[in-house]
């Protein structure tokens, strides 16, 4: 560290900056220059606010169907009207197709409805506990239900757009709740592994190296249709969870047990052990912190494979099934070709995956290389 | 310096800067010096002025992003012509036929100089195979007697073996073989002795002379250890912040230095003349950040003899001060 | 070097005791047992079971015994080769299985080369040429590549090739060769449709790979024999090629062993969405049929297939190290 370096050249106030900020403002400077992580943050505030705010961000009743209503093309809105800047869209009026006798919802150009952005709709409680009835998007003098689906209907006539909104706070959240158990295990096990070394340490380990070996697609179906078919929405998807942290704590494991097994040789460990700090003092007050930035990047970087587990699980149709919601239940439709080839659109939640998928990694890869300061 | 016979290698005003996001940094500024047949130069300096960086720029393996500025590096190969290395182009067949044949290189850690996966032979092969048009079967003859020629017991096993498997004695022995399988005309050596117990080191250093008189080799022997140059140098150059700060015989730069950093250096070489029980005399301050280079003299901050005035307005420049003898201070000028 | 085999070895047999444990409970967990889905099987077609004839086929079975009992009597029977009755099919497991298990791990090996063969180079030019305008392109893709799970990216292959060239690009097989007895035409009908199945399932771990490499390399390229091979007057080419690409090239090759699992993992889903005849598809029938020692022992067989691969590839990596061979670490 520069000492009292006499004040020539500019640069010193900087050298000095650096010299006091604390790690975590190092960490903060370093990753703010990471364009594509600051990116994959603000992706990631959105979506969890959109989970937070799904009632909110949706204007009807995810669960509501109407067979009639079944996959109609997402709805063109309309953003001017004569000119100026009044967003529409057309009404629906039922008709019977020539062809097939089914009643089919087809636009009548005859009827606009205005779009209101803010509006009223359906009364819900925001949080939980803030009556109100205010939307995102809302139609004026018609309701919701019959004229809005911005991104078009499933195949029982459910709207989309809100059946995403929905979904995404599922599955945003299983991700979360997954990879906090994943944590707790993957810290407690090798922290255990890597501190006491030698025999745990092996043992843990092996048990380690054969969890990893083994497919766990495979596993996780046999183990998630062996639920009781019984079981309440709520209780499958806590043990989906369950059984998805059960394999991926490895990878945090490991991680963990790494920085332990370096940090044990570092001098000022011993340097702590000789001024008789007790042991539980080494661990969370020296050892800890210095890899706590690591546990955060690789935490951040396993939920994206815990999102696509359970949406591939849920898409089989093993994971979480109706009436929940998720990104894998929403694409169950998109399972038959045929059905996929009429109404695209039932692909459009794969995009959300990709996106928060994309950005989570972004984002655990910035953190990741702000916190290891060899890079 | 001597002016009888031509320098084998004759570094000007080589200039290498590396360039980053955070800024440029001038590694190498400006360092001029000779390089004589069968003769050992000294270049001394702490960690951070350059030495490296100069080894890398004359053999043009200068990593990215450093660059080679400004200069001439001017090479007197064995039919007489001469070659300056700097106007190569960096991967062209001239130079990599400079490199290990007319000047070889060795390095201060010889564990991480050799390939883990590869055996030493290979490698050694590979040097020999490449200088000269041989086959296998000579190459290998060749590589075995290297090892012989520096000292390895049973070399015909070894050269089988991976660097993993020898002591570091033997390790850096088999390093300054494979840079001398082809009988280089200058042997560069980085540190060659700083990795080593201090038995080790007398051992390589006797050697590294031994070698140099059976083969009329020239050594430019690069180190922070002045007990190392005092042993083996002919001629020593100083340098600081990457420029060359004083230049001179041993027996002159040892006994009556000119410029006061090498003074500072000297003294606080720890003797068993000195008094006793008396702090041992440091330089004050600490080398300055690379970006926040001291304007003027570079030295001048924690000179004890620095001219209020002169020495943070300009830089001195090299000059002589004595028969063989050049320092780039003010007080001389 | 006989000591690493043999603790791979042992670490084999355990990793295939865990799974045998794990498939056991799978086919034990849901309610009721083996009788019951045979006597609700029996019924369904029409015949009753009589409860002294249900009792009998218990305690034949050994389902009376306790739990540990019937592991090893199933364990007895998987070692001779009766995997038991997949009790929708009402044929033996193992007719049932039959070339799926193979077709399972011929995909994912193809797949495995497949990823190999992309992101070896791509790997390697990142890293002797970091940020530059390749680099980045690279790592973008690969990271949508890591992005989108398999099953999407079949989805899609599927509808592109439904959409706009009007053809099925599932399945392994042209449909006549489907049923047919194995032939060289046969085989070559198989490898000309295992490219879309191949590319499909390596995606995601050709971008793993890509960054594995690219790190590793990057790490390798700064240590000093790097520097003494370029001083000896080796080519650009060559030094970055025997030296630190063959060096990096280690954690590259132990990567198989984890890689081998998840593209087997993958396959499941995969398949499923191409309509291919491997297992996959299978799974999820008896899975969703409850039956369980069908599913079971898929499980089973799929973990023995795959623990196979990862100690082949310990054996690779042992070739390839030499630090392993001679026992240093």
């Amino acid at each position: 560290m520069p000492e009292h370096a006499p004040a020539t050249g500019t640069g010193v106030l900087a050298e000095d900056r650096i010299a006091v900020a604390t790690q975590w403002q190092l960490m903060w400077w370093r990753f703010r220059k990471h364009k594509l992580a600051i990116g994959g943050t603000f992706v990631l505030v959105a979506f969890y606010v959109v989970a937070l705010f799904a009632d909110f961000f949706a204007y009807v009743d995810p669960l509501e169907s109407e067979a009639q209503r079944s996959l109609m093309a997402p709805q063109q809105i309309h953003w001017f009207d004569e000119g100026s800047f009044r967003p529409y869209v057309y009404g629906l009026t039922g008709t019977r197709d020539h062809v097939t006798f089914k009643r089919v919802y087809v636009p009548d150009t005859s009827r606009k409805i205005p779009v209101v952005f803010f509006g009223h709709g359906e009364p819900y409680d925001l949080l939980g506990f803030i009556p109100t009835d205010r939307h995102l998007i809302a139609v004026e003098g018609a309701k919701a239900s019959e004229s809005l689906f911005l991104l078009g209907t499933d195949m029982q006539g459910r709207d989309l757009w809100s059946r995403l909104m929905y979904a995404t706070r599922t599955s945003m959240t299983i991700g979360l709740v997954s990879v906090a158990l994943s944590l707790v295990l993957g810290v407690v096990l090798g922290g255990i592994s890597g501190y006491f070394g030698g025999v745990i340490d092996t043992v843990i380990q092996r048990i380690i190296e054969i969890l990893r070996s083994i497919p766990t697609i495979p596993l996780w179906m046999g183990l998630a249709a062996s639920l009781p078919a019984d079981w309440d929405v709520v209780k499958v998807y806590f043990a989906i969870t369950i059984i998805i942290s059960l394999i991926g704590w490895t990878e945090l494991a490991r991680v963990v047990r790494g920085r332990f097994i370096s940090l044990k040789q570092e001098d000022f460990v011993m340097a702590a052990e000789l001024l008789g700090c007790s042991k539980a003092r080494i661990i969370f007050r020296h050892m800890v912190p210095s890899f706590i930035s690591h546990i955060i990047a690789a935490t951040t970087l396993a939920i994206p494979a815990i999102i696509i587990s359970e949406t591939s699980l849920s898409f089989l149709g093993l994971g979480l099934r109706p009436p929940a919601i998720s990104w894998g239940v929403l694409l169950q439709d998109a399972q038959n070709i045929q059905a996929l080839v009429i109404s695209p659109w039932l692909l459009y939640p794969s995009v959300a995956v990709i996106v928060a998928v994309l950005a989570f990694n972004f984002m655990g890869d910035g953190i990741r290389d702000a916190a290891d300061p060899y890079l | 310096m001597q002016n009888d016979t031509k320098p084998l290698l004759s570094v000007r005003n080589l200039r290498t800067s590396f360039f980053q996001d955070e800024g440029t940094t001038r590694a190498v500024d400006g360092a001029s010096f000779d390089v004589f047949p069968g003769k050992t130069l000294g270049i001394v300096g702490e960690s951070g002025c350059g030495k490296s960086v100069t080894a890398q720029s004359i053999l043009r393996i200068v990593d990215r992003p450093g660059r080679i500025v400004d200069g001439e590096i001017v090479l007197t190969r064995a039919d007489g012509s001469q070659i300056d290395l700097v106007k190569l182009k960096s991967n062209s067949q001239e130079i990599r036929s400079i490199r290990g044949g007319d000047i070889g290189l060795i390095f201060q850690e010889p564990m991480t100089s050799f390939s883990p996966v590869h055996t030493i032979g290979a490698q050694l092969i590979e040097a020999v195979i490449l200088h000269a048009a041989v086959s296998r079967k000579e190459a290998r003859l060749r590589g075995i007697e290297a090892l012989r020629s520096v000292g390895i017991p049973k070399p015909e096993r070894r050269i089988d073996e991976y660097s993993f498997e020898l002591s570091g004695g033997l390790r850096q022995r088999a390093m300054i073989a494979v840079a001398l399988s082809c009988n280089p005309r200058l042997l560069i050596a980085d540190e060659p002795t700083t990795a080593l117990d201090v038995t080790t080191q007398a051992q390589i250093l006797d050697l590294l002379r031994e070698i140099q008189q059976e083969r009329g080799m020239a050594i430019m022997l690069i180190t922070h250890n002045l007990g190392v140059v005092a042993e083996m140098a002919d001629d020593v150059v100083v340098m600081y912040l990457g420029k060359v700060v004083e230049q001179g015989t041993v027996d002159e730069i040892f006994h009556d230095p000119k410029h006061p950093y090498t003074k500072a250096l000297l003294q606080s070489i720890p003797s068993i003349d000195s008094v006793p029980r008396v702090k041992l005399p440091t330089i004050s301050g600490s080398i300055p950040h690379p970006f926040n280079r001291p304007q003027g003299c570079p030295f001048h901050p924690r000179c004890v003899s620095s001219i209020a005035g002169r020495c943070e307005v300009a830089e001195p420049p090299l000059q002589s001060v004595g028969q063989r003898r050049q320092a780039s201070c003010f007080l001389y000028q | 070097m006989v000591a690493y085999i043999v603790r791979r070895l042992l670490l084999a047999v355990l990793t295939v005791w865990a799974i045998s444990v794990l498939s056991f409970m799978i086919i034990h967990l849901p309610p009721g047992d083996y009788v019951t889905s045979y006597i609700a099987s029996m019924s369904a077609s029409g015949s009753a079971v009589s409860e002294g004839e249900a009792n009998a086929l218990r305690e034949q079975l050994g389902l009376d015994k306790p739990i540990t009992v019937q592991y090893a009597k199933w364990m007895g029977l998987m070692l001779q080769g009766n995997f038991g009755m997949a009790m929708e099919w009402g044929r033996p497991v193992s007719d049932v299985i039959g070339d799926r298990l193979t077709l399972t791990m011929v995909i994912s090996v193809a797949a495995i080369i497949f990823t190999w063969a992309l992101a070896l180079p791509i790997g390697i030019y990142s890293a002797v040429y970091p940020y530059s305008f390749a680099d980045y392109v690279f790592t973008f893709v690969g990271f949508i590549g890591l992005a989108i799970p398999g099953f999407l990216l079949a989805l899609v292959v599927m509808y592109v090739g439904f959409a706009w060239f009007g053809a099925n690009v599932g399945g392994l097989f042209l449909p006549d060769f489907v049923e047919a007895p194995w032939s060289v035409a046969k085989v070559w009908d198989l490898t000309k449709h295992l490219p879309i199945p191949a590319v499909v399932l390596g995606v995601a771990g050709t971008a793993q790979l890509i960054r594995i490499m690219r790190s590793n390399l990057l790490d390798e390229l700064r240590k000093p024999y790097v520097m003494t091979a370029r001083a000896r007057g080796l080519s650009e080419y060559r030094v970055i090629m025997r030296y630190p690409v063959r060096v990096a090239l280690n954690p590259f090759v132990s990567t198989i062993g984890y890689l081998l699992p998840y593209v087997v993992s993958g396959s499941i889903i995969v398949s499923l969405v191409l309509s291919l005849p491997t297992v996959g598809p299978l799974l999820l029938k008896a899975l969703i049929a409850q039956d369980m020692f069908l599913a079971g022992t898929i499980v089973l067989l799929l973990g023995v297939m795959t623990v196979i691969g990862t100690f082949i590839s310990d054996l690779l990596l042992m070739w390839v190290d030499p630090r392993i061979r001679l026992g240093r670490q």
